[in-house]
């Protein structure tokens, strides 16, 4: 190649790798960041708004109770509504500009990528967590209930395991939009992957070889991360077998039909 | 007759026994309990009681109301009138004074209900853990002891949908048992079972029945209400139509209702 200017778009390519190659490296460093930290951050909002938009009072609460819950449900349904019909770039612009011009806030264009990456998410994944919720067998609750359970140890060991499981797609797919959707941030000029590659197109004006270096490593970051996520759920669904505790089987009780040991008398509370 | 017959042989023993029946207080009583589903009255009028050692089977047509009795027993359903009394005292129908007793009157459903989530261990110990506050080693020592008690104690690392019916039933009864309740609900308990399974199950009650379990079992098993209950209970349209022994009940019943039951639910 030597120092002539580049002949074809593979010249072209590996010019821009040799020399902004940590440019677009930074910029999917901060994509990948701001998508995964906001996702999580995303899903602790979900939760908790989720959590509060099942709780069920009934006649025999106070009324104040039911009276604050009805406040807290009508702000939380705004939130969902107005972060879930209102495009994440048009709400990047209004949360940037409008922390300026309304409260002299000024942030930084990373700080507010956070933010709004956060809200947008925790606003999609509170439906997710309450259907999550609501999708859970009524009979789970009335056994938790059956034993004495409290309301909160029914959720926490009970209903959010199960909920969380049965979301766990959902938060991938999440994830994954995520990663598409920070390049929206470009507009209020977070420097991230798309950005990157805006400055760099500034340079050569050459657009499509910086776009196609993007294209490669936005592909890599989902593709890698949705199989990572993959393998999570696996995991978390734990192992498809189950090993026999061996140390339990005797003829007594090893096959199933007549099982009962009759000199064990029975320890209740009689 | 029987009784008279008795009297004549051992007076002083009679004597003994019936003042040890004053003395033995109902672990549970129903007083006046009614429930109604909006205009729908589903319970009328209800009053029983249940003492130690009792197990009481309650038959009935479907929808007679047998599984909203027993809901309303332990507070699943809150009752539209009438009382709960657990040892003399009136349940309420929520808070922590609810979960308390409910801690002590266990529930085995007939669609068995195990944590999805949880092995067949901690399906057993959560109660034990959260709600006894046993410490690890107390809950699992029990937990194990029960499990083994229904034959289960092999599958402890098993997840419940790995297990069979029958199988997920006797951990459902066994993480009943663990909290060592004063009293065990069954709503049929079999009804969901495959056939080649109900018997493990019933197995597994019988053998609590002969120890001495206090039990109150919704069922449509006429041979089992028959051999293991102390006293049988003939619902039909949200009251109490019969209670009494199961030799007069099955045999010769007072009410015409229980003999039309009875003779059509043998026609099957
Ligand atoms: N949550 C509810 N809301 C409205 N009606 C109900 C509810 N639960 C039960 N019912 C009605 O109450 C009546 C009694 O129902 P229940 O389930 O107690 O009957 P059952 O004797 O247990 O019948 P089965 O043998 O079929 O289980 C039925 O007519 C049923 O439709
Ligand atoms: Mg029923």
């Amino acid at each position: 190649m030597g120092s002539s200017a580049p002949q074809n778009s593979l010249e072209w390519i590996m010019l821009f790798l040799d020399k902004y190659g940590v440019s677009f490296l930074k910029g999917a460093a901060l994509t990948l960041e701001i998508a995964v930290i906001s996702t999580l951050i995303g899903c602790v909002i979900g939760f908790m708004v989720g959590i509060v938009q099942t709780i069920e009072l009934g006649n025999s609460d106070p009324l104040w109770k039911r009276l604050i819950l009805k406040i807290v449900n009508l702000f939380l349904s705004v939130y969902v509504e107005v972060f879930r019909g209102t495009p994440m770039m048009v709400q990047a612009m209004v949360i940037y500009y409008g922390s300026d011009t309304l409260f002299r806030l000024n942030l930084d264009p990373i700080a507010a990528s956070f933010i709004v990456v956060s809200i947008n998410t925790g606003a999609y994944m509170a439906e997710t967590v309450r259907g999550g919720i609501q999708s859970i067998n009524a009979g789970q609750i009335e056994a938790a209930k059956a034993l004495g359970l409290r309301h909160y140890s029914t959720m926490l060991f009970v209903i959010l395991p199960q909920a969380l499981l049965n979301i766990l797609p959902q938060i991938g797919n999440n994830l994954i939009i995520n990663i598409k959707d920070t390049s929206v941030l470009n507009v209020i000029s977070c420097s991230e992957l798309f950005f990157t590659t805006s400055s760099v197109v500034g340079t050569y004006y050459r657009y499509f070889e910086p776009f196609l270096i993007a294209c490669a490593i936005y592909l890599f970051m989902t593709f890698t991360l949705s199989r990572l996520l993959r393998l999570m759920e696996k995991k978390l669904q734990g192992p498809r077998s189950y090993q026999l505790a061996t140390d339990f089987m005797d003829d007594t009780y090893g096959n199933g039909s007549s099982v009962i040991d009759m000199k064990k008398g029975f320890g209740g509370r009689n | 007759m029987k009784a008279e017959a008795m009297k004549n042989q051992d007076g002083s023993d009679i004597k003994r026994r019936a003042n040890e029946w004053v003395e033995r207080e109902p672990i549970l009583e129903i007083q006046h309990l009614g429930k109604a589903f909006g205009d729908h009255q589903v319970l009328l009028d209800i009053d029983f009681k249940t003492y130690p050692r009792d197990v009481i089977c309650i038959i009935g047509a479907s929808g007679s109301g047998k599984s909203t009795l027993l809901r309303c027993i332990n507070m699943l359903e809150t009752p539209s009138s009438g009382l709960v009394l657990h040892k003399g005292k009136s349940v309420p129908a929520t808070g922590v004074h609810t979960a308390d007793y409910r801690s002590k009157v266990g529930m085995v459903f007939q669609q068995f209900n195990l944590f999805s989530n949880l092995t067949v261990l901690d399906n057993c110990m959560l109660g034990l853990r959260k709600v006894l506050k046993l410490s690890r080693e107390e809950a699992k020592a029990r937990s194990i002891q029960y499990l083994m008690k229904v034959g289960m104690a092999p599958y402890i690392n098993a997840k419940p949908h790995q297990l069979s019916g029958g199988q997920q039933q006797r951990v459902a009864i066994a993480r009943a048992l663990s909290m060592e309740p004063e009293v065990l609900l069954f709503d049929e308990p079999t009804s969901a079972l495959d056939p080649e399974m109900v018997g493990e199950v019933l197995d597994v009650m019988r053998t609590l029945a002969k120890e001495g379990l206090t039990m109150i079992i919704v069922t449509h098993e006429m041979a089992f209400a028959r051999d293991v209950s102390t006293r049988t209970v003939f619902m039909d349209r949200g009251v109490i139509v019969e209670d009494d022994r199961p030799e007069v009940l099955f045999t010769r019943p007072r009410e015409e209702r229980t003999k039309e039951f009875l003779t059509r639910f043998m026609a099957h």
